[in-house]
């Protein structure tokens, strides 16, 4: 009568908590190996000495932390992070609008919805390389600029970090304008209403309720793109070239060409650092603005 | 505590009606005894698409009166409020909406000193009790320094004590306390209309039935004009001086809760507002008896007398409305002279505390409710059971002949 699958089940039914160990045991299981013991490793090696080939030979050091303070690797730490900030700020600014239409579209909310992520059913690689074709010496935009006479000679406008952060913003404005527009769209439009009545124009009623009440959206967007843009290598790699290197090419030159393993941890570990640290910061904005 | 409301109200409806007079600027307005109307639609339409959610509405609301706007969903009711405060504007020749004789069609909600109460409330999650009803004096550039008492004496006029409410948030409140700030937000800025869209739906009963008393006070203690959307014909018939009964896009009918209870003009008046049973005919030709010019024969061949009405001439189909407590029922036999009545079979036998119920079946299969006032049903049980063969009665004055539809 209690036949195995009876008797597990009541096994379950008695302990509620094994049911929730037990459904997250297989993502557990997966973030453990390719994600904890990875990471554990790295930090292993970031504090060993260099192979004399490749990879690392036994022993302690802080020497790579060390170097990586010489100011040719923190200007391109500082290069990180403002083009990580600008990508930031530039893709909020381009989305907010967006969101704000599509969260009012009635019936065409779904298909602009579509659009907004069709980029997304080609690889980011392919994409790239499209952006090439654009903005080389003898690309579409130069083309079309000589073509009219606005310039004589092509523009650099390949291997900048105007590229780079095209590119970055061009990749990652989805994640800006997902998030943001779902937070536009459970706005009750009763509270627009609400302001007007009470005396608000429209950029106040912009400033003082849509504004704050879009927030978590514009926050989570903010870190969907920032923390990425950050640690970003294959736009960089490709846009920027050699003189607009991010922190993401360094850690990739590192671990390939250099040969410098412990040297390329230590650097993954400080962007980490930054990362962390960029969002210890921002929680502590919201939780004053959230007792405000 | 009683006695503080009753003063703070009178001191705010004081200062309102001071305000009130100075914004007035029509020459003519002391030399009338009456007060011209506060709000005015003239033929009003308004379309979305090719629907007509208001269709060419007029009526007038006088300073101070409690106004309701009844009806069933999608009547239009709260297009026309939205009108009002400036949400909507009127079609291209939909007329005018006028606010204190002043063309208004295009002004915006902030330019035509109404205040609104949502029926969600509305209330701005992001912010505490305090702010929210500072929301509208910071934006009317009230001085920083007035705010905090102006805010204080809101709150105190919905009976909120602002120590223990003014840092809470929306979501900290419950449903009647956020109405109350909804209030005191809407109210902090001495509107000359305020504007309730169904603002006690979410209530429980027992708290409709206070706040409902609470409105009519502040109502009468401000002296202030208040528009009420509604689809209770309990909650408007309690609290209105006037009410206008909206059935698609237009206005059924217009008039006092006795008024229009009593003499309901259409048939969509008659049964939306409590109970009506219709009885229809048609008019007698001449003469006098059974083919008279005031007699209706029913479709089985009974006939009733009806009151004069201009519906009523010689062979024109006619209906009647007759409420179940102008009903009366009598052993076959047992009528009195002079009354109207139709036999049946009682069918059902309802209870209902203060009233009984009995459902009567007409001869023609037609049900009609007859409503009993309770005269201590356990000393004096009913005489009437289930089955019994009865006549419905009814004095030939006593129901409302119906324009024809």
């Amino acid at each position: 009568m209690s036949s195995p699958r009876r008797r597990l089940l009541a096994w379950f039914a008695r302990r509620p908590a094994a049911g929730s160990w037990a459904l997250l045991t297989p993502g557990l299981l997966w973030l453990a190996a390719f994600f904890a013991v990875p990471l554990a490793v790295l930090l292993g090696y970031s504090v060993m000495h260099r192979g004399t080939y490749w990879g690392v030979s036994p022993g302690f050091t802080l020497e790579h932390y060390r170097r990586f303070l010489d100011p040719l690797y923190l200007a391109i730490a500082w290069r990180t992070l403002w083009i990580a900030l600008a990508t930031t700020g530039l893709c909020l600014l381009l989305s907010y609008p967006v969101a704000y239409v599509i969260a009012r579209a009635g019936r065409w909310r779904n298909l602009l919805l579509f659009l907004v992520i069709l980029p997304f059913w080609t690889s980011f690689l392919i994409r790239t390389y499209a952006m090439i074709v654009l903005l080389r010496g003898g690309g579409v935009i130069n083309s079309v600029l000589m073509g009219l006479g606005v310039t004589t000679a092509p523009l650099d406008l390949l291997y900048t970090p105007g590229a780079v952060l095209a590119g970055l913003v061009y990749g990652y404005l989805p994640f800006m304008v997902l998030p943001i527009y779902a937070s536009l769209e459970r706005l009750d439009l009763d509270l627009i209403d609400a302001a007007e009545v009470l005396g608000a124009r429209a950029f106040s009623r912009f400033r003082r309720v849509v504004l704050p009440l879009s927030f978590p959206g514009v926050a989570a967007g903010s870190l969907l793109v920032f923390i990425p843009s950050l640690g970003a290598f294959l736009t960089p790699d490709l846009l920027g070239g050699a003189k607009t290197m991010m922190l993401g090419n360094l850690v990739q030159s590192q671990f390939g060409p250099a040969r410098n393993w412990p040297f390329g941890a230590a650097v993954s570990f400080a962007l980490m650092g930054v990362v962390f640290v960029g969002l210890l910061v921002w929680l502590r904005v919201r939780d004053a603005e959230a007792a405000a | 505590m009683g006695d503080k409301i009753a003063d703070s109200a009178r001191a705010l409806s004081t200062l309102i009606r001071a305000r009130y007079l100075r914004s007035f600027s029509h020459p003519g307005v002391r030399t009338l005894s009456v007060p011209p109307p506060i709000v005015e639609f003239r033929r009003v339409s308004k379309s979305f698409g090719d629907t007509r959610a208001v269709d060419a509405v007029s009526f007038a609301i006088h300073p101070g009166e409690f106004f309701s706007l009844l009806g069933p969903s999608g009547c239009g009711k709260t297009t026309t409020l939205r009108l009002l405060a400036g949400f909507e504007s009127p079609d291209p020749d939909g007329g005018e909406v006028r606010i204190s004789g002043e063309v208004v069609n295009d002004r915006r909600p902030y330019e035509r000193r109404v205040g609104m109460v949502f029926q969600s409330y509305a209330l701005f999650p992001h912010l505490s009790v305090e702010r929210n009803v500072a929301f509208g004096l910071e934006e009317h550039r009230v001085p920083r320094t007035e705010i905090p008492g102006r805010v204080e004496r809101a709150l105190g006029l919905v009976r909120l004590p602002p120590a223990t409410f003014a840092r809470r948030r929306p979501h900290q409140l419950s449903g009647g306390q956020r109405q109350r700030v909804a209030l005191a937000r809407a109210l902090v800025l001495d509107p000359a209309i305020l504007l309730l869209d169904e603002p006690l739906g979410a209530l429980d009963l027992q708290l409709r039935k206070e706040m409902q008393f609470e409105l009519k006070a502040l109502n009468r203690s401000l002296g202030m004009t208040f528009v009420y959307v509604t689809h209770d014909q309990e909650e408007a018939l309690a609290m209105s001086d006037r009410i206008a009964v909206m059935c698609e896009a237009r206005v059924a009918q217009l008039g006092t809760p006795a008024d229009i209870y009593e003499n309901p003009r259409t048939e969509f008046v008659a049964q939306f507002i409590g109970e009506a049973n219709l009885f229809g005919g048609t008019v007698g030709q001449g003469g006098s008896g059974a083919g008279g010019p005031r007699v209706v024969t029913m479709g089985d061949g009974r006939t009733f007398q009806v009151p004069e009405h201009p519906a009523v001439r010689p062979g024109a189909p006619v209906r009647i409305a007759v409420r179940p407590e102008w009903l009366d029922l009598f052993a076959p036999g047992a009528v009195p002279p002079g009354e109207n009545a139709l036999p049946g079979v009682i069918r059902d036998v309802v209870y209902l505390g203060e009233t009984m119920h009995v459902v009567v079946g007409l001869a023609n299969g037609q049900l009609v409710r007859v409503a009993l006032r309770n005269e201590g049903q356990l000393l004096n049980p009913l005489p009437w059971r289930r089955d019994d063969q009865v006549m419905v009665a009814w004095r030939p004055d006593d129901c409302q002949v119906l324009e024809p539809a």
